[in-house]
């Protein structure tokens, strides 16, 4: 075997075993305000991990850190072997990772299709129809809404299309921010089973951000406890969900 | 009612011509919020291309086929103008990206002052006049006291605005780039986030903007046959009322305020007074923003969230 090949050859026995993404001593800023202080986390490959905290953590900021906007200041982050710690925002769009962000911000003057068409726009939309079929199986309810104005839609529905908008680009890596975010419990679940069917039958990896720690926690094989910009704790879902430090912070007032 | 549709046609003629123009102010509004000062400007710098495209191609290469020269000057007008659109977005615009409201909106007024005078500086102070391309009418209606007619350099103008802004408005609302587009327009960051090169399509809006604005001059320069260095400024502010006037971020309404435009200040030379038919759009324009501050389909800013 060639240099190469064995170069190769390492390579991918490397990104075997690396994680898909892979969060570093991550700092990141609002103008002058700290957001995030070294953050330290990973998600492997067709995992489902969570990150829960309080409103203002930083949850939503890394998130987008992930993203480029804004950029890490220090750390770094790596997706799939590459370092995209400074790339900008749509090119690390184009590397399979999609995210349905804080809230959820749907096209509003655009039709229910359109908006999935943007989530499309990665490839070209070349596999839109057959996508398009996937996403309407998955959430019945926006077949009935295709050609309505995102901005008329209610808040459930709005959610489900952001997520569809996310998985109309065939991500490797699905970031989801707050998807129960105002919704009615029986809308969560819909979406949290949804989320659950497809990473058991796709592989999906998922990274969620919530404010619902138990249906996150429930949900996920690990999850990491966000307090005021720093990871202060983690374990898998089971293991967090029974801290009583968590169960004091976040799950007070029973499952919700 | 023989002169007023005479009027009419005249006036819709004009209106056509702001209509264009307008569009460019209004989509350049839409995705970045910014009034595009220079944009009138960018006008009178296409009114020039087409002017020298038109000497090079009749007396130069002699060409005769009426159809073929205005082809041929539109073609150049609108590809060198677009140059001159993603030129200037490029070097006074995107460097201010992310400063203070009012940087960009002086960079513009620098940019439109640059450019006339550039203008001035390179082909002369005076009017320049062109040879009348078509010279032909159409008698639509006679009677004793009055003739209603269409020329064709009307017709000509009519026809190309309305084949041009059936094709742009295929292009924003059914193509990807046009839905990009839109996408930007409404929220820039998540279109970064489904992939969206923003500054590309942001380049790209001037450029649509600067290429109708191209059409604008070329049949600016058909049917008055002059220009000069400083026609960016009426016809731009009268473009730039038509864009507020029909709500500005609407392109039906940058249209339909162009038209409008148009129509009141033919009419109001035709039965008043020519003096005051600037007076007399600016008046309605002061009249509309008082009692429907949107424009006639601008949106009211409420969004559901």
């Amino acid at each position: 075997m060639s240099v190469a090949g064995i170069n190769v050859l390492v390579e991918e026995t490397r990104a075997l075993q690396a994680p898909l993404l892979d969060v570093r001593g991550v700092s990141a800023y609002y103008g002058s305000i700290q957001a995030l202080k070294g953050v330290d986390l990973h998600v492997n490959e067709g995992e489902i991990v969570a990150l829960i905290g309080a409103n203002g953590a930083g949850k939503s900021t890394l998130m987008m850190t992930i993203f480029g906007q804004p950029q890490a200041r220090t750390g770094s982050i790596t997706y799939a072997g590459r370092d995209i710690t400074r790339m900008a925002t749509h090119e690390i769009a184009r590397l399979n990772i999609a995210q349905s962000p804080e809230g959820r911000r749907i096209f509003s003057r655009m039709s229910v299709r359109e908006n999935l068409q943007m989530g499309a726009a990665v490839h070209g939309g070349r596999h839109f129809a057959e996508d398009l079929e996937r996403m309407c199986t998955l959430f019945p309810r926006l077949k009935e809404r295709l050609d309505q104005r995102g901005g008329t839609m209610s808040g459930g529905e709005q959610q489900m299309l952001a997520i569809a908008r996310a998985l109309m680009s065939r991500p490797r890596l699905l970031m989801l921010d707050e998807p129960s975010l105002g919704l009615a419990p029986l809308i969560v679940k819909q979406i949290f089973s949804a989320v659950r069917d497809l990473n058991q039958r796709e592989g999906l990896t998922v990274f969620i951000v919530e404010q619902n720690a138990y249906h996150a926690l429930k949900l996920a094989h690990r999850g990491y406890v966000m307090v005021t910009g720093a990871v202060t704790m983690s374990g898998t879902g089971r293991e967090l969900l029974d801290d009583p430090q968590v169960k004091a912070a976040y799950l007070e007032g029973g499952q919700h | 009612m023989e002169f007023f549709a005479q009027q009419f046609i005249n006036g819709l003629t004009l209106g056509s011509i702001y209509g264009l123009i307008a569009i460019g102010y209004t989509m350049v509004f839409g995705i970045i919020g910014m009034v595009n000062f220079a944009h009138g400007d960018v006008f009178m710098v296409s009114a020039f291309i087409a002017l020298i495209a038109f000497l090079i191609l009749t007396t130069w290469l002699g060409l005769s086929s009426v159809a073929l020269v205005f082809l041929i000057v539109l073609v150049v007008a609108m590809v060198l103008t677009a140059l001159w659109g993603w030129a200037i977005e490029r070097v006074a615009y995107r460097p201010l990206r992310g400063s203070f409201r009012l940087a960009p909106l002086i960079s513009a007024i620098g940019v439109s002052i640059f450019l006339s005078n550039f203008v001035q500086v390179v082909q002369g102070a005076r009017n320049k006049p062109v040879p009348p391309l078509v010279r032909d009418v159409v008698v639509l209606y006679q009677n004793e006291q009055y003739t209603v007619t269409l020329s064709y350099k009307q017709a000509i103008i009519m026809v190309t605005t309305a084949v041009l802004l059936a094709g742009f408005w295929y292009l924003v609302q059914k193509t990807p780039f046009g839905r990009a587009q839109r996408a930007v327009e409404q929220d820039r960051r998540m279109a970064a986030l489904l992939g969206i090169n923003v500054d590309r399509t942001i380049s790209l809006t001037f450029v649509l903007g600067a290429a109708l604005a191209a059409v604008a001059g070329t049949l600016y320069l058909l049917y008055y046959g002059v220009v000069s260095f400083s026609d960016g400024f009426v016809p731009g502010v009268k473009a730039f009322t038509a864009a507020v006037l029909g709500g500005i971020g609407s392109l039906p309404g940058a249209v339909i305020g162009g038209i409008i435009i148009g129509l009141i200040e033919t009419f109001w030379s035709a039965y008043f007074s020519i003096e005051y038919k600037d007076v007399a759009a600016f008046l309605i324009l002061i009249v509309v923003l008082i009692f429907k501050p949107s424009g006639i389909l601008g949106r009211p800013e409420v969004e559901k969230v």
